[in-house]
């Protein structure tokens, strides 16, 4: 029976590939691991993430605890980070924010990286009038200025949580679209999938299965980094207004609040200004190690 | 050569149209009514009703951008303002020069900073001067630049009381924010001139230049440097055109009156016809600039020049 | 104690490679003379040692993570690791030039042909600018490119001319020696054949010595006068051409000739050196081959051979000559 013991080969050769992919990624971890910085980078996101998930158990004071008698405090023991004008624990607030910090990254880069990637890809293997077309529209989308686009897309949508994430999602598309599509254009010639294509699988199995696999490299370094785009740009919206709206912690509007309050009270815009920094810097020094895992060629 | 160029001018009027589109488009979905904007909230209702059969402003979709389309490239006229009623264009005109001064001096600034910087990482790689380098560098790229711009107003204008926070008429009100745009782009720079470096020197011809006995100096500037350089010279001017319309965020906090401000004010006051144009402007100004960065890459780099010959 | 017929000698040296991950002893007790006029071949495989042991004489070496660790080059009468960078510099390019393996990349893209010809007279030879194009073109008339092409860019020629170019580069400032890192691996057989060619043709007209670096037995018949064959960074066999075709002593080059295709006889399989060369981190005690060795004895695991001279004028490192119990041993 040909055709069975074909379908037994193509499992056999799915069981090799997936092991030798399962030891692919342990070495590429291990290379990480070797990487200081990378760490750095690492163990600062873990903070990020766990202070986003327990948030409600770490911070001592609600988003919205209005306490006007304690307006405006300097840093002290009760209030690490101080009190905003209305009272409320910026400390607390903070935290909260890297909840809303994380979500805005997660999603935007998610939409940004399926709709790209799937675009990317469509445009990549079928080549021709389909790919033109298709990198036209993304040359349409990057002849404005990212940031402006995003704001654009949030006026037009409306304020909210959801809406930034969409605009920022948006804006974000053509990078993915790019990297896939180059995946694919190198990857589609060779072999595999010749082979692939013999043994009658279709094309979106080829796309899925062999294609993406295989390009996945590139695309985890720029999810890295657009994640800490995503968090900077949401926080600029904020900080013109045009985001999220108070009383919702998000970092970029605690800023933007604070403004006022500059001369006086600096700690209003320093230390939510300070956590954004530092959430970026960890992205990026994970983002930077994570390209020399996945490429050793690359560093000396 | 001249070919080339004429053909990705050509290239360009399908971009155009389509960030027209979807401009438009965006801004006809945006809840406000144009009439009601124009004649103010306390207007009555009929007034409003009659602006709008004036304005076209119940006419179909299509019908209204056609005739937008139309105006701007018939009569270069791509609306008037709602609030201020003055020609979008004359607007946009009076804010350039402001944005295009904010931008070039930000790139000097990031220049001057960030390549030689760069280069020295580059060739003491791994040593102090690298180390530090790359992480200050890795904190100006993670910096948001607006609050860069808050806590340099923070220290030299209220501690130091040395500059100016807002305004941009004298060379004094253009430090900070020259500063603010500068450092993050020289960031972007350092970081890119260093791989760029770093690259070309493992190339083998570096060894081959060592091997004919030149000076290490000479290896550096007239070999590795030259060959570098073409890569970041394509950052530079990608970098360039953003900031004419994507530095919004420092042009709002230092109060520059320039492009990106008016259109953040516009969005806010739903001023669209200003939004359009504004975005329409940018996006066509961006796009000349990626054709010249284009151009000007085949002419620093021999391979690419001999493809378009 | 150098010999002054000699142009180039070479004496124990050794060359390591120093990384987190391990010491490479890439190149280990070296030793090679050369006289004026004659060729040197340098046989063995990939990671062997041979470009390191090139690079080693030009001290082109990247000093982290290389290293020389001991030994003497002398040149002239002169060790070459005593001098300074930039007493080493006006050797470069002038006395002794080198040649590498991948002419695609040996160029720099951005400068036209003849200013990098240029570049390597101007350096040596008191001449300007002009004298130095002219010079420039005449080298590539020598190396068969019409002169007019001075002003074409790198990218503009094929994989064969630019290795020309390459060598007019080597040859511009008639050097004594010329060190050659497999010059024509790179290029297809019919392009290679040419290089060869021309190679020898100015070889003999600018009477230079030259060190050819290869794993291809068939250059080495046409090319060198005498051959050094190394193994994981030793050699093990050093001797004239004429030796090492008609009777190899040492089992590695007994091999190399085995393993090559016969087309006159009706082989049906190929005689490959079973085994790997080892991991350059973990060598094999005492002798590095006897793992693959098929006349291996209990003494090649626990002693490196010292170098034993044969007959005249031929070298090797083996057991199987050391002394004259062994000599039955090998069948003779």
């Amino acid at each position: 029976m040909t055709i069975d013991s074909k379908k037994v080969d193509i499992q056999k050769e799915n069981v090799t590939e997936d092991a030798k992919k399962r030891s692919q990624w342990l070495e590429v971890w291990r290379r990480l691991k070797q990487n200081k910085s990378a760490m750095v980078g690492l163990a600062i996101i873990m903070v990020l993430i766990l202070s986003a998930l327990f948030a409600d158990i770490i911070a001592p004071f609600g988003i919205d605890d209005q306490n006007l008698m304690n307006a405006l405090q300097k840093p002290n023991s009760t209030h690490w980070f101080g009190t905003d004008n209305f009272g409320r624990d910026i400390f607390s607030r903070v935290v909260h924010g890297s909840r809303i910090s994380l979500q805005v990254g997660f999603i935007a880069v998610g939409i940004a990286m399926i709709t790209g990637g799937i675009l990317g890809a469509i445009a990549g293997y079928y080549g021709g009038r389909l790919d033109n077309f298709i990198m036209r529209m993304m040359d349409i989308l990057l002849a404005i200025p990212s940031i402006l686009l995003a704001i654009s897309i949030v006026a037009a949508l409306g304020p909210g949580l959801s809406n930034v994430m969409i605009a920022v999602g948006i804006s974000s598309i053509p990078s993915y679209s790019r990297i896939v599509r180059a995946s694919v254009l190198t990857l589609k010639d060779q072999e595999f999938v010749e082979a692939a294509r013999a043994v009658g699988a279709n094309d979106v199995r080829i796309i899925g299965r062999h294609i993406i696999p295989n390009s996945m490299a590139p695309i985890i370094v720029q999810a890295t980094l657009g994640v800490a785009g995503a968090i900077l740009s949401a926080a600029g919206l904020s900080f013109i207004g045009l985001g999220i709206q108070p009383p919702t912690p998000e970092w970029g509007a605690m800023l933007s609040s604070g403004r006022q309050f500059i001369r006086d009270y600096p700690h209003m815009t320093a230390f939510p200004g300070l956590v954004i920094m530092i959430t970026i810097f960890g992205l990026n020094l994970l983002g930077d190690g994570l390209r020399d895992a996945l490429d050793p060629r690359l560093k000396n | 050569m001249h070919k080339y160029i004429l053909r990705r001018l050509l290239m360009l009027i399908p971009v155009i149209l389509g960030v027209t589109f979807i401009i438009f488009t965006m801004m006809y979905f945006t809840p406000g009514d144009p009439a009601r904007i124009m004649l103010g909230e306390a207007a009555a209702e009929a007034d409003v009703i009659r602006l709008r059969a004036e304005l076209g402003l119940d006419d179909p979709f299509l019908v209204q951008f056609g005739r937008y389309v139309k105006d701007a490239v018939v009569h270069q006229d791509i609306g008037r303002s709602y609030t201020t009623k003055r020609p979008v264009l004359e607007l946009i005109m009076t804010r350039f020069p402001s944005t295009l001064n904010l931008a070039a001096l930000g790139i000097m600034v990031a220049v001057i900073i960030g390549i030689p910087t760069g280069i020295i990482s580059a060739t003491k790689q791994y040593s102090l001067f690298d180390n530090v380098a790359m992480v200050v560098a890795l904190l100006g790229v993670s910096m948001p630049n607006f609050w860069q711009g808050l806590m340099m107003i923070l220290v030299f204008s209220v501690y130091l009381g040395w500059l100016p926070s807002s305004g941009f008429n004298t060379p004094a009100h253009m430090v900070l924010p020259a500063l603010t745009i500068g450092t993050s782009t020289a960031a972007i720079i350092t970081r890119m001139t260093r791989s760029s470096m770093l690259e070309v020197i493992r190339q083998d011809y570096i060894r081959t230049a060592r091997a004919k006995g030149q000076v290490e100096s000479k290896v550096i500037n007239r070999h590795a440097l030259k060959n570098a350089l073409i890569p970041i010279i394509t950052v530079i001017g990608l970098q360039f055109g953003y900031l004419l319309g994507g530095a919004v965020l420092t042009e709002s906090i230092f109060a520059v009156p320039g492009v990106g401000r008016l259109m953040v004010d516009s969005i806010r006051s739903r001023d669209f016809p200003v939004v359009q144009g504004g975005v329409l402007f940018i996006a066509v100004t961006f796009s000349f600039v990626n054709l010249i960065v284009d151009i000007l890459y085949a002419f620093v780099d021999p391979r690419i020049r001999s493809q378009y010959k | 104690m150098s010999n002054n017929n000699m142009l180039l000698e070479v004496k124990d040296l050794n060359i390591h490679y120093i990384s987190h991950e391990g010491t490479v002893k890439a190149v280990n007790d070296m030793t090679f003379e050369i006289a004026k006029g004659e060729t040197l071949g340098i046989v063995g495989e990939t990671g062997a040692g041979k470009t390191t042991t090139a690079l080693g004489i030009m001290q082109l070496i990247q000093t982290p993570p290389g290293k020389i660790v001991s030994g003497e080059i002398i040149y002239d009468g002169e060790d070459l690791l005593k001098k300074s960078q930039s007493e080493l510099r006006k050797i470069r390019g002038n006395k002794i030039s080198m040649i590498f393996q991948d002419p695609m990349t040996s160029l720099n893209p951005v400068l036209t042909v003849g200013e990098q010809i240029a570049e390597v007279i101007k350096l040596h030879q008191n001449v300007n600018n002009a004298q130095a194009m002219v010079k420039a073109e005449e080298m590539l008339e020598t190396v068969g490119i019409p002169g007019a092409r001075s002003k074409d860019f790198p990218h503009q020629f094929s994989g064969g001319m630019k290795q020309r170019v390459v060598i007019a580069i080597a040859l511009a400032c008639n050097p004594e020696l010329l060190i050659a890192d497999e010059p024509t691996t790179a290029l297809d057989v019919t392009i290679q054949a040419q290089v060869i060619t021309l190679m020898n043709r100015l070889k003999k007209e600018f009477n230079t010595s030259m060190i050819m670096i290869t794993h291809d037995l068939g250059i080495v018949a046409e090319v060198c006068d005498k051959v050094a064959i190394m193994y994981a960074g030793n050699v093990v066999e050093y001797t004239n051409k004429y030796n090492l075709f008609t009777t190899p002593k040492h089992p590695y080059t007994v091999g190399l000739f085995n393993s090559i295709p016969n087309i006159e006889e009706d082989e049906t399989r190929l005689k490959p050196i079973k085994g790997l060369m080892p991991d350059p981190t973990n060598l094999p005690s005492g002798c590095s081959f006897h793992p693959r060795c098929p006349k291996a004895m209990p003494i090649c695991s626990k002693e490196f051979p010292k170098r034993t001279e044969v007959s005249e004028g031929h070298f090797v490192h083996c057991f199987l000559y050391e002394n004259v119990d062994n000599k039955e041993q090998a069948g003779e």
